[in-house]
């Protein structure tokens, strides 16, 4: 029944919403198999030529050590897709359990992580990260955390609103005078009435997770070599961007799509479901 | 021959894309004229294309709905102008007047500015000439203050002036047709009785042509020459007001006459001496911080009681504002109440949910007024009954499926329905599931929060009968809350009267048969419509209140600055005492028997 339903949802999408879920598609195809696909090594030095352009062993040329710059997109997909996936699966999670709990709460509660959740908003989110990676040093698992924890704010404030409205409804008042414990309340009476309107917020906390960690790996403090991510592509291969080399221009191609097709796919989907 | 009608409607359809992608005509081939400074109203349940019909002629579609046929008004063609000829007619030549002028006016602007609007968008007078108009207009429609109310804001005005000041604004431009969509549903009965007896005025006095839409027969009794009667978008039958209400011609028609008179087809017997089942003893409650004397900040209620037989129903009337939901959310432990006690079956009941025991939540079930949003839009009907079942009485699996099965049938819907979400089905379907819940609890009270006021009439018969069937058959008691005092009569054995939160009037249902009553539970039952033209006086009748000037105080009757029979220096210096009249009914008033049934 859900399969056909997800056709149907398909179907119905407008054009841009189908451009949308055609690139979103693409891109976690290419980060679940990508790397599978990819014709060499990403750290090996496969060509004589820096930068060099297309060509029929190399598809999108070579970067600026000579390394296939197919393969290292490939490899780099999966880190910027998974990566962004689980920071913003965490920080969805955080914020929205945060949220609830506020919601059903005593009052103390509610203004105590309220406050919290401000404080936390009001740090710039790259002064932030740059102050922990340069305390701590630049590790994945650090990463995914940093990241996490810079949109749990955004994603309470959204919930808790959600939340707070939905307390007031009737049918939430008649599981309070049947006796309901507050777990109850929070996940069967007020979860599935949040999740349409928080998957448009996860959805776009998801691509401000993509631009911050590759604006981070761009300064150099992402992730650290050999691994990377879309963002540090584009930053080892600067060099590169007065001749207009396509190992610059490829992976900054990437970054957009991704962006640009998770955001159309999430307006064509909030905006189709009417009233 | 006949000179041209002034509004003229031929052939109107009006189509609407159903939720299956295929077009669904929501209004039908419907034709009417309406003569200049002639009233017809349409009436009809909610999907019957009323509104729509009345949106039509304004050339308006809701959601993109096609409208086709002949629409002419005055001089104006509508069918088929679009964009600006459209607006050129809207607020000019037709005026709309919405059912709720609290949400229609802006809150931060004076209402005088947004009454002249349409003649300042329109050209049709100066802003110094349209102010007059508007005067003239507020002095027609009986506004306090005429000269003055006009600078005031929206939030300083109540309901019935909102409303009046919005039909000033339909008419400021001598439009040829006024569209009234059920101006006064929205409106306690005692104002709206004023709100349609200056409605009236103003209509006849401006010569203004209306439609008036309504669900309310009695209401369109009073204000309309012509009636026609819709149903599913079709028109059943169109006459003269008499006509149509003496001799009825289709089934649908009398089928709406019969309903606007609730009568349980079935009462059951009035219990000759019930052991006492809830007992509420001199209840306060309100909202907001409580002070060190132990009142809170808003008061609601004060020094309430009421006792409820095992099997019997009590009903509890009043205003909007009176505190009867209070009643039923203080008993139901929603809200702490902060004096009095609450005691089932002599046990004396924990202040909140939280202090109350399982068996004692699962005896007393709350059911709210609008279904709408007391069902769980994310659950199915068997998601909703089953976690009460699980809750309540550890029903699980097969046993739980066979006791939906049980309830769906208790309240006459298809076992089928377990497997639907609640936004499939219909107002009184849904209004079912919602008591089915409760039921689902096997509870000894129901607290029905006006659980039939947003239902149609027809609907809103078929759910009382339901009540007083499962009454009969289950021995399940009812503290039943209404501001109708029909309905009230039509299901209960007792009835309390509230006003401002203080028991002014009870007794058993008999006793509201005829006089005595509280001056209050007088005004109630007086401003209820009756089915017959002519009903409506055309000046107010009752007698102005001699203290209205003072205001409501504690430890005075709370009535007094409306109370027509109130006796200066008595009423204004001391509390009213209760007296016990000879029908049995028990009220809070310094005039005597005698005085009263007068």
């Amino acid at each position: 029944m859900s399969r056909s339903n997800l056709v149907r949802a398909a179907r119905a999408l407008p054009l841009s919403g189908k451009v949308g879920l055609t690139l979103v598609s693409f891109w976690i195809l290419a980060a679940l198999v990508g790397p599978f696909l990819a014709p060499y090594s990403p750290g090996a030095f496969v060509s004589e030529e820096v930068f060099a352009g297309a060509s029929s062993r190399f598809w999108f040329g070579s970067d600026f050590l000579g390394r296939d710059v197919l393969s290292r997109l490939l490899v780099g997909a999966r880190l910027t897709v998974g990566l962004s996936a689980i920071a913003v699966t965490l920080a969805a999670a955080t914020g929205t359990g945060l949220a609830l709990t506020a919601a059903v709460g005593p009052r103390w509660l509610d203004e105590l992580l309220s406050r919290a959740m401000d404080t936390l908003i009001s740090i710039p989110s790259k002064i932030f990260a740059l102050v922990l990676v340069a305390a701590f040093g630049s590790s994945v698992v650090l990463l995914t955390i940093i990241v996490s924890i810079t949109y749990v704010p955004g994603n309470f404030r959204i919930a808790r609103s959600l939340a707070v409205g939905l307390i007031k409804l009737d049918y939430v008042e008649v599981a309070r005078a049947r006796g309901e414990g507050r777990p109850h309340i929070a996940l069967v009476e007020m979860l599935p009435n949040m999740i349409r309107p928080l998957f448009a917020d996860i959805g776009l906390r998801f691509v401000f997770i993509v631009l911050l960690l590759s604006g981070l790996s761009f300064l150099g403090l992402g992730l650290q070599p050999p691994d990377a991510d879309l963002g540090s592509l584009v930053r080892e291969n600067v060099s590169g961007l007065g001749e207009g080399a396509l190992a610059i221009l490829v992976p900054a191609m990437a970054i957009a799509s991704l962006t640009v097709g998770v955001n159309l796919l999430i307006d064509a989907a909030t905006q189709g479901k009417g009233k | 021959m006949n000179p041209a009608p002034h509004v003229e409607v031929r052939n109107l359809s009006v189509t609407v894309r159903g939720s299956d992608g295929e077009p669904l005509r929501i209004v039908d081939d419907v034709s009417f004229d309406v003569a200049r400074g002639e009233v017809l109203a349409l009436i009809g349940e909610s999907g019957s294309g009323k509104t729509t019909i009345a949106l039509a002629l304004m050339g308006y579609g809701r959601g993109g709905a096609a409208i086709s046929g002949q629409i002419r008004v005055g001089e104006a063609t509508l069918d088929g102008a679009a964009g600006t000829k459209l607006a050129a007619q809207r607020g000019r030549r037709i005026a709309y007047v919405a059912q709720s002028a609290a949400a229609a006016f802006n809150p931060s602007r004076r209402v005088i500015d947004q009454v002249i609007e349409p003649a300042l968008i329109h050209h049709t007078a100066s802003v110094a000439a349209a102010r007059e108009r508007a005067v003239e207009l507020f002095r027609a429609l009986g506004l306090p203050s005429p000269d003055t109310i006009g600078s005031r804001y929206p939030h300083e005005l109540s309901g019935g002036q909102l409303q009046r000041l919005m039909a000033a604004m339909a008419l400021i431009t001598h439009p040829d047709l006024v569209i009234f969509d059920e101006p006064t549903t929205a409106l306690d009965v005692t104002t709206q009785v004023g709100v349609l007896q200056a409605f009236r005025r103003v209509i006849r006095q401006q010569g203004a042509t209306g439609v008036y839409v309504s669900h309310d027969l009695a209401v369109v009794a009073q204000m309309a020459d012509n009636i026609l009667v819709l149903n599913r978008g079709r028109v059943r039958e169109h006459n003269k007001v008499g006509a149509l209400l003496e001799t009825p011609s289709d089934d649908y028609t009398r089928l709406l006459l019969a309903a606007a008179h609730p009568v349980v087809k079935a009462p059951p017997p009035i219990p000759a001496k019930p052991e006492p089942l809830l007992e509420i003893v001199g209840l306060s409650a309100g909202y907001g911080p409580v002070d060190r004397a132990g009142r809170p900040a808003h008061p609601v209620l004060s020094d309430v009681s009421l006792t409820i037989g095992r099997g019997a129903a009590v009903g509890v009337i009043g205003e909007s504002g009176s505190g009867k939901s209070t009643v039923a959310r203080v008993v139901a432990g929603l809200l702490g109440a902060t004096a009095g006690t609450v005691s089932l079956s002599g046990t004396p009941l924990a202040p909140t949910v939280t202090g109350r025991t399982r068996e004692q939540l699962r005896r007393v079930q709350i059911v709210f007024q609008n279904a709408d949003v007391a069902l769980n839009p994310a659950h199915s009907v068997g998601d909703i009954l089953g976690r009460v079942l699980r809750f309540y009485h550890d029903l699980r699996g097969p046993a739980a499926q066979r006791r939906v099965a049980e309830l769906l049938d208790l309240i006459r819907l298809p076992a089928a329905v377990a497997e639907r979400r609640c936004d499939e089905l219909s107002g009184g379907q849904k209004q079912r599931v919602n008591l089915a819940r409760a039921l689902a609890a096997d509870p000894d009270i129901i607290l029905c929060d006006e659980v039939t006021s947003a239902l149609d009439t027809v609907v809103r018969g078929a759910i009382l009968d339901l009540l007083a069937d499962l009454r009969r058959d289950l021995g399940v008691a009812y503290l039943f809350i209404s501001h109708d005092i029909a309905t009230v009569k039509a299901l209960c054995d007792e009835i309390v009267v509230l006003y401002k939160g203080t028991r002014v009037e009870s007794g058993k249902r008999d006793g509201y048969d005829a006089p005595p009553f509280h001056p209050y539970t007088d005004l109630l039952i007086a401003s209820v419509p009756e089915l017959k033209p002519g009903w409506l006086a055309d000046e107010a009748a009752q007698v102005a209140a001699p203290l209205a000037h003072l205001p409501e105080q504690t430890g005075l009757c709370r009535f007094l600055p409306r109370c027509p029979l109130a006796i200066i220096d008595r009423c204004d210096v001391a509390p009213p005492p209760l007296r016990k009249m000879s029908a049995g009914n028990v009220l809070l008033c310094h005039r005597s028997e005698a005085e009263l049934t007068r």
